[in-house]
């Protein structure tokens, strides 16, 4: 085979592997070409943060707002503290709004979904949420209510 | 006692060779690779491991695709969750089918015909004659196909995993009705670029090295006669199959195996 004819279909062949590993990151992934949004961090202390994870969804009325950064213990109190990223123009929640520890579905992924308060003032970068409702424990549930409590 | 010697002298051997394989890699990797005459030998090397092997990857890929998006669905709506089938079928294409079934078939495809091309090459005294002439046949025989196999490896892995989620959509979608809007959806929410998609490169990476890596090994250390190269041609498929599913139990577990 002529050396062009093998140059020419490598090249395709190439081409087709870099336009697949597009394929997969933008359609498949869900990879945007935007540039990453700007976000400022809040906290939120949970007695109980059941499976939230990092990079888990940060949610208000269903709509994704932000991501879970970290979540870690805080010795002093002994509840989970947890970092997440809320998107810069996403910069007006009440600053008396609640973190609540939601369940998509009945056995999906855990999320953190915000419920707006009323107050005027609104949450800053670094500010920790003021009320927070731990995850729904199933076991806990039922023990409850089979103690009678 | 006899038993017992039979054990050390395979041992030694077994240790030999590795040393052997190990010297042979540096000697081919330290050939600075000529860009003027190189980049002719590595683009036939690419096209014979890479294009042609294309058709038996994209084939294997739409029907592994297709099966798991048939099973998936078949299990998936007894919990009434038939529409997790994208995410399935991505993340089981992208992390470990994809890089796993492309290595095996890349080992049986590509592999064998390297090593008994170079071994047949030994065999008939090709390369000890290039010696003669002066030319280094490590860099002039050996190196384009290492260089071509770790190429054209992940090239094909991404291809393969790209027809596998469209087989996936064919079946799912197409014939069993899944709404297409959340067989994409789900995908990309549960599928991460850098997590899931670069971890299955770099594993195509990996095993693309080492497949190549044994493939032009056995064929250069093969007994230059006919049975030489057959068995030689037999432990390239056979190394590079169990060196392709080990490496990836570890792989799996320095990547998602979260500690």
């Amino acid at each position: 085979m002529k050396q062009r004819t093998t140059d020419i279909t490598v090249g395709l062949f190439m081409l087709a592997g870099l336009a697949a590993l597009l394929f997969l990151a933008l359609q498949v992934s869900g990879l945007s070409p935007k540039a990453a949004e700007s976000t400022y961090t809040v906290y939120a202390d949970f007695n109980d943060t059941g499976g939230i994870t990092p990079r888990g969804r940060v949610s208000m009325a269903g709509v994704t707002i932000g991501t879970i950064d970290s979540v870690t213990l805080n010795k002093e109190t002994f509840q989970a503290r947890v970092a997440m990223s809320i998107h810069s123009d996403v910069d007006n929640i009440p600053a008396d709004s609640a973190a609540v520890i939601r369940t998509s579905g009945l056995l999906g992924e855990q999320y953190i979904d915000i419920s707006i308060g009323g107050e005027m003032e609104s949450l800053k970068p670094g500010d920790t949420f003021y009320s927070t409702q731990s995850a729904m424990n199933i076991e806990r549930l039922i023990s409850n209510f089979a103690s009678g409590k | 006692m006899d038993k017992i010697a039979a054990l050390g002298h395979s041992g030694i051997s077994m240790v030999i060779s590795f040393g052997r394989a190990g010297r042979f890699l540096a000697g081919v990797l330290s050939g600075v690779p000529r860009p003027v005459t190189g980049f002719p030998l590595l683009m036939r090397q690419l096209y014979s491991v890479g294009v042609l092997s294309l058709a038996i990857v994209v084939v294997s890929g739409l029907f592994i695709g297709m099966v798991l998006g048939l099973q998936g669905y078949t299990i998936l709506s007894d919990f009434g969750s038939e529409a997790a089938i994208g995410q399935m079928i991505a993340l089981t294409l992208v992390r470990e089918l994809g890089p796993v079934v492309t290595a095996l078939l890349f080992a049986g495809r590509a592999g064998s015909a390297l090593t008994a091309e170079i071994g047949l090459m030994k065999a008939t005294e090709q390369l000890s004659s290039m010696e003669m002439m002066g030319v280094d046949p490590l860099r002039r025989v050996i190196a384009p196909r290492l260089w071509a196999g770790f190429i054209a490896m992940p090239v094909l892995a991404i291809i393969f995993s790209m027809v596998g989620i469209w087989g996936g959509m064919l079946v799912g979608v197409e014939w069993l009705g899944v709404f297409e809007g959340s067989y994409w959806g789900n995908m990309q929410a549960s599928v991460d670029f850098r997590d899931d998609v670069v971890n299955g490169v770099i594993k195509s990476v990996v095993f693309g090295f080492v497949c190549a890596w044994i493939a032009v090994y056995q064929g250069y250390d093969c007994v230059p006669t006919s049975a030489g190269i057959s068995s030689a041609t037999t432990k390239t498929v056979v190394y590079s199959s169990l060196a392709v599913l080990g490496l990836d139990f570890v792989l799996t577990a320095v990547m998602f195996g979260n500690f």
